[in-house]
C-alpha cells in the first residue's frame, strides 16, 4: 500500500484481535503517524532535572525533529525547535550545556534561550522588520507532570492530565519511591538504534508473553526470579489504561512475597540508609508498602516507558529506523539505591545489554518478517476471552495476555481516524 | 624505565597478546577469552565521550569480573538470540603502544582497532581506541582492564552483542 488510508479505512487494517502488517512497514503510514500522533498528541520530551539551573539546556527530540529543552532566566522550561528562523540551520550543535542564547553559525542570528530573536548581523538590511515574528519555532503546548515534561504541537486538545488519565497514578507510584518524592534523570542516556518500526518497541514494552523465551538465556545463568513473574502461574496482570497507556502490574506477585525490596532482589537490611529515609518520610507502614510494591512497569503512549528501574524514550526516525534512549532512574535522597540502579541498568539495557540486545534482535527480525505478506496479519488475540475489569474499570488480564497491544491499537486507530 | 632490549621483548609479548585476544573475539572463543582476564578485571565501553565517570554515568558496558563471567555464560547458553547465529567478525588491530610500566606493576598499553561485523541486520563497521592494563600472572600476560572507546560512542548505536 502506498496511499494513506482514508479515515473510514483504518478499521480495515486495525481489527479488534489483529492488525495489518503494512502498519509497520508502509512509509506513507509512517508519515501519517508523524502528523496524527507525533506532531499532535502529548509526547514525552525530557525531565526537569536535566535542566536544573537557569540557562541550562539539553537537546531532545520529537520524532525526527530536534528540540532544545531550555530553562530560561525566569526558570521556565521551554521546548524550542532547533532550526534558525532565517534559513533553517540548526542553532545548537551540542547535546547539553548552559547558555543564555544560541547564535546561528550561518549568519549570526542570535536567539535568547526562551526563543526570542534578539539580534542579527548587519541589522540595517532589516529595516522595519518585526523581530518578534522571527522567533525560534516552539512546541505549542508544554506541560509537566511530577517533573516529566511533555509537549504537544496541537494548540488545542486534551490537557496533559486528561491524556495521562488513569496512568498518571503510575507516575505517582514511581516518584514516591524517593524519600523526597522526586525522580532525577542525571545518569546520561544510552542510545540504542534498531532497524525496525517504532511500534514493535512500543508493543513489546508491556508484552508479558515474551520474557520466558527472549530472555531465557539470562534468566537461566543469572539465577533470576524475574522469569517466574512472567510464567503461566503468575498472578501479575496486564492493564489497559486507555489513551494507549498500558502496564504490567507485578504487585500481586510482590505482595505475595511480602518482603520489602524483594522486587529489586535485595532486602531492607542491605539498604539501611534508604530504608531509614523512607520510614522517616512516609512512616513505617506506608514505607513498607511502597518498598514491597516496587516501582511501575508502564508504557505511556507513545514514547515514555518506565521499566521499574530505568526509563526508555522511543524515537522514530523513519518507518524502519528507531532509537531507544535509556537511562537509570535516580531517586532524590536515595544515594545507596541509586548506584545499584545504575549498575543494574547498565547491565540490562543499551546496545550491549544482557536483556535489551535480545529484544532489539526481535524488533529487527519482526520488521523483516512483516515484509512477507502471507499471512497479512499480526495476530493479537491472546487472552481476548478472559479479559476482565479491575476495581477502577480498567481492562486487565493475565500477565502473558495481549491486552496492552489491543489497547495501543484501539487508541492508535482513534488518533488516525480523527483527521 | 626498561632497557631498550627488555622494552622490545615486552613489546613483542604484548603485541602477541593483543593479536591473540583479537582472534579469540573474532572467533567467539568465549571461554578462552574469559581466561585472559585477571580476577579483578574491568571491561569498560563508555558512552557519550571518552572520559565519563562510569560510577555516575551510563556506559555501554561497565563489567566487573563477575559480570564479565555472566556475559560469557549468557553467550554460552546458545540462546543469546542476538548472537544466534553469531556475527561474522574480523578486526584489524594496530598502533600498539607501550604507555607505561612500573617495575612489578601493570603494563599500560593502547591500540586502535577496526571491526567488520556481518550480522542478520546488516554489515557494520566499528572503530575504537583500546586501552589496556596488562599484568603477568604465573608467567602469563593477563588483562586487568580493557577500555574500548568507540569513535562514535556519542551516537545511537546498533546492537553490540559480540565481544568488542
Amino acid at each position: 500500500m502506498n496511499l494513506v488510508p482514508r479515515a473510514s479505512q483504518w478499521g480495515e487494517l486495525i481489527r479488534p484481535d489483529r492488525v495489518h502488517g503494512s502498519l509497520y512497514s508502509d512509509p506513507a503510514i509512517f508519515e501519517a503517524e508523524l502528523q496524527n500522533i507525533w506532531y499532535r498528541t502529548w509526547v514525552y520530551v525530557g525531565h526537569e532535572s536535566e535542566v536544573p539551573n537557569a540557562n541550562d539546556y539539553v537537546v531532545k527530540s520529537i520524532g525526527p525533529q530536534s528540540v532544545i529543552m531550555t530553562r530560561d532566566e525566569q526558570g521556565k522550561v521551554n521546548l524550542l525547535l532547533n532550526r534558525c528562523s532565517h534559513r533553517g540551520n540548526q542553532v545548537c550543535s551540542y547535546d547539553k550545556g548552559n547558555a543564555r542564547s544560541f547564535t546561528c553559525p550561518f549568519h549570526s542570528w542570535t536567539f535568547a534561550n526562551d526563543g526570542r530573536l534578539v539580534g542579527y548581523a548587519f541589522p540595517d538590511g532589516y529595516e522595519g522588520q518585526d523581530k518578534s515574528k522571527l522567533a525560534l519555532g516552539r512546541v505549542t503546548r508544554v506541560q509537566s507532570y511530577r517533573g516529566f515534561v511533555f509537549g504537544s504541537f496541537a494548540a488545542e486538545g486534551p490537557t496533559l492530565e486528561e491524556h495521562l488519565g488513569g496512568a498518571a497514578e503510575t507516575i505517582d507510584r514511581l516518584v514516591r519511591f524517593s524519600p523526597e518524592g522526586e525522580v532525577e534523570v542525571t545518569a546520561g542516556f544510552l542510545k540504542h538504534r534498531v532497524k525496525a518500526n517504532w511500534k514493535f518497541i512500543l508493543e513489546n514494552e508491556c508484552d508479558g508473553y515474551h520474557p520466558a523465551f527472549v530472555h531465557s538465556s539470562i534468566f537461566g545463568v543469572a539465577d533470576s526470579a524475574i522469569g517466574k513473574l512472567y510464567g503461566g502461574a503468575s498472578t501479575a496482570v496486564t492493564r489497559d489504561y486507555g489513551n494507549g497507556h498500558t502496564e504490567i502490574d507485578l504487585r500481586p506477585e510482590f505482595r505475595k512475597r511480602d518482603a520489602p525490596m524483594s522486587w529489586f532482589g535485595t532486602t531492607e537490611e542491605r539498604l539501611p540508609d534508604y530504608t531509614a529515609r523512607m520510614k522517616a518520610a512516609y512512616g513505617d507502614q506506608k514505607a513498607r508498602e511502597i518498598m514491597i510494591d516496587g516501582t511501575p512497569h508502564v508504557m505511556i503512549f507513545p514514547n515514555l516507558f518506565i521499566a521499574e528501574i530505568q526509563m526508555f524514550v522511543i524515537q522514530p526516525l523513519a518507518v524502519d529506523d528507531s532509537v531507544q534512549h535509556v537511562t537509570a532512574l535516580q531517586f532524590k535522597g536515595a544515594p545507596d539505591i541509586n548506584r545499584r540502579l545504575r549498575q543494574q541498568t547498565m547491565g540490562s539495557v543499551g546496545p550491549a545489554g544482557l536483556l535489551l540486545a535480545d529484544d532489539s534482535e526481535m524488533y529487527e527480525r519482526c520488521h523483516r518478517g512483516v515484509l512477507a505478506r502471507n499471512p497479512e496479519w499480526i495476530f493479537l488475540g491472546r487472552g481476548e476471552k478472559r479479559e476482565r475489569q479491575d476495581d477502577l474499570g480498567f481492562k486487565i488480564g493475565h500477565v502473558t495476555d495481549e491486552i496492552p497491544s489491543r489497547g495501543i491499537w484501539r487508541h492508535y486507530r482513534s488518533l488516525m481516524e480523527a483527521v | 624505565m626498561l632497557s631498550r632490549e627488555s622494552s622490545a621483548t615486552l613489546m613483542s609479548a604484548v603485541t602477541a597478546f593483543i593479536y591473540k585476544e583479537a582472534r579469540l573475539q573474532d572467533e567467539h572463543q568465549y571461554e578462552a577469552w574469559e581466561a585472559l582476564w585477571t580476577d579483578d578485571g574491568i571491561y569498560w565501553v563508555p558512552a557519550n565521550g571518552d572520559d565519563i565517570d562510569p560510577e555516575k554515568e551510563m556506559s555501554i558496558i561497565y563489567d566487573n569480573r563477575s559480570r564479565i563471567s555472566l556475559r560469557i555464560r549468557q553467550l554460552l547458553t546458545g540462546k543469546r538470540h542476538t548472537q544466534t547465529p553469531q556475527s561474522r567478525l574480523r578486526r584489524l588491530v594496530s598502533n600498539i603502544e607501550l604507555l607505561d610500566q612500573q617495575p612489578g606493576g601493570d603494563i599500560s598499553v593502547a591500540s586502535n582497532s577496526m571491526v567488520f561485523e556481518s550480522s542478520l541486520r546488516d554489515d557494520t563497521i566499528w572503530a575504537a581506541r583500546n586501552e589496556y592494563r596488562l599484568r603477568y600472572v604465573d608467567g602469563e600476560l593477563r588483562m586487568a582492564y580493557k577500555k574500548v572507546i568507540l569513535v562514535n560512542n556519542e551516537k545511537a548505536l546498533f546492537t553490540l552483542s559480540f565481544l568488542i
